[in-house]
């Protein structure tokens, strides 16, 4: 059961990490398909 | 008489012949070439009508009316030749995000994706997860719970080591997260918004559509870890045919030998395999939206191969527009995980509430040895007889059973277990395992088995209780 639930953590840490590796590295969806003339988080 | 019988019967052929070629390519003068009230009928009808005579009808500019002109505003198009420009995507368009969807502001395609997402996809697909429900429900009555047949010997053999639990657990537990989200993500609108209102749904959709993405890592992380640490033991090997002709033994009684893993844990392996790396590359399709598009390519060489005339549905479309790539891949994506969630919901009910002592496989990693025996009969020989045709001490997974008599034995019968924690016979007659040691049913071992000095090294072992596996 131990296993069990460290591979449950593991799931959280590798969803946490993806979201934020992707987001850094300018994959989010309004990165990667609004132009120059847009203006976002504003 | 009978040339003139010959006479009308050629008449009449030509005549339809005339009227199918006439039927073909519509007259459509009456609207001065645009689409005909037949055009409309026959589209409402659901029959496919050509629509080159209005995907090319875009206007002119080379006949561009001055400015001054009626339609000099426009270029020299009239507004039905732009929207037909728009809706046909021949339309120069400026915009101010990216990508290759961003020009695209008519998308027909859309709407038959819409449909099946809506109809079939939704109906069919949540009929089979429900028919699989039922049938394991109507399974369950039938059969009860598959127990283990002969006498429990409280001892254990280690069937997964940690790492291999882990992959497991990591697959099947970001796999039941995809599932569950990609449910909501799909029937939400249908079934969950009538019930809990919009703002609770738009919470959840959110939250679900954050899930799917990111977990998604994890499944695929996963299954690239089984592959590895299971494809050698997933071979197909000539004792699955006798397996699968036995059904198993789910039906009957007995059990067809097997290796560690039996023909229907192989069917489960490769399913997840060949339908898990569908779903990733269809779902990271998904995820980096018109940066890999695999159907047009895909259709062109279903269409070089012939299936398609060879099965009666003709040329499948070579050029999609960039969301018709999604869509196809939604769907593909959509329909391939609904199958193999249907799969899973099997493995589940097998590995848990099916049958007695399937679960310790994956919860401690160590299962009763008499269920060992009894499902996988080849793989204990494999496990047990590795360990009496050496002289060396027991490895890995047959020290865990020759420890594990010391501390699983309930009853104080440590002692008798102790000296021969090996050897067994079918009805666990310790008294008779205690005289001959390594001597095991006919079925189970080896004449090398018998010989090998196990009862030595088994007292070694048995001797350190505490390094013994925990009880259940």
């Amino acid at each position: 059961m131990k296993i069990m639930f460290i591979a449950f953590f593991a799931i959280a840490v590798i969803a946490v990490g993806a979201n934020l590796i992707l987001k850094q590295a300018g994959f989010s969806s309004k990165n990667s398909t609004s132009g120059a003339a847009v203006r976002l988080d504003n | 008489m009978l040339r003139a019988m010959i006479a009308l019967i050629l008449t009449l052929s030509f005549l339809s012949t005339a009227n199918a070629q006439g039927g073909d390519t519509p007259d459509r003068s009456a609207t001065g070439g645009a689409q005909t009230l037949g055009d409309i009928m026959t589209r409402q009808r659901g029959e496919d009508v050509d629509n080159s005579f209005r995907s090319g009808a875009t206007g002119d500019a080379s006949r561009a009316a001055v400015i001054s002109n009626q339609l000099g505003t426009l270029g020299g198009n009239s507004d039905p030749e732009l929207w037909r420009a728009l809706r046909f995507g021949s339309a120069d368009i400026t915009a101010s995000n990216t990508g290759p969807a961003a020009t695209v502001l008519i998308q027909d395609g859309g709407m038959g994706w819409l449909k099946f997402r809506e109809g079939p996809l939704t109906t069919y697909g949540g009929a089979l997860l429900m028919g699989v429900i039922a049938l394991l429900a109507a399974f369950f009555m039938y059969r009860g719970r598959i127990k283990i047949d002969g006498e429990k010997t409280g001892r254990k053999i280690t069937r997964f080591k940690a790492i291999e639990r882990f992959g497991h657990w990591l697959l099947s537990g970001s796999f039941i997260l995809l599932g569950l989200t990609g449910l909501i993500s799909l029937f939400g609108r249908k079934f969950l918004i009538p019930t809990f209102g919009h703002e609770a749904f738009s919470f959840l959709a959110v939250g679900s559509k954050w899930v799917h993405n990111n977990v998604s890592w994890a499944f695929m992380v996963a299954l690239v870890m089984i592959f590895v640490m299971w494809v050698a033991e997933n071979i197909p090997h000539r004792t699955d045919i006798n397996w699968l002709r036995k059904g198993g033994g789910i039906f009957s009684k007995g059990h067809p030998p097997a290796k560690k893993f039996n023909a229907g844990q192989k069917i489960i392996f490769w399913s997840v395999i060949v339908l898990g790396v569908s779903i990733s590359v269809s779902g990271l399709s998904l995820l980096f939206p018109f940066e890999i598009n695999m159907f047009a390519a895909t259709f062109a060489k279903i269409n070089a191969t012939g299936i398609g005339d060879l099965l009666g549905f003709g040329e499948l479309r070579e050029a999609l527009a960039p969301h018709e790539e999604m869509q196809y891949a939604q769907l593909w994506h959509a329909v391939v995980s609904f199958v193999l969630m249907a799969i899973i919901l099997a493995h589940i009910y097998i590995g848990t509430l099916g049958m007695e002592g399937a679960y310790d496989a994956m919860g401690s990693g160590d299962v009763e040895e008499q269920w060992a025996r009894e499902h996988h009969s080849l793989w204990v020989e494999e496990v047990l007889g590795e360990t009496t045709n050496v002289s060396e001490p027991l490895k890995a997974p047959a020290v865990k059973a020759a420890k594990a008599p010391v501390t699983k034995t309930a009853k104080g019968t440590s002692a008798k277990a102790a000296k021969a924690p090996v050897a067994k016979t079918a009805k666990g007659t310790s008294a008779k395992a205690a005289k001959a040691p390594a001597t095991k049913t006919a079925k189970s071992t080896s004449a090398k088995a018998a010989k090998a000095p196990v009862a030595k090294t088994v007292k070694a072992t048995a001797a350190k209780p505490k390094k013994a596996p925990p009880k259940k």
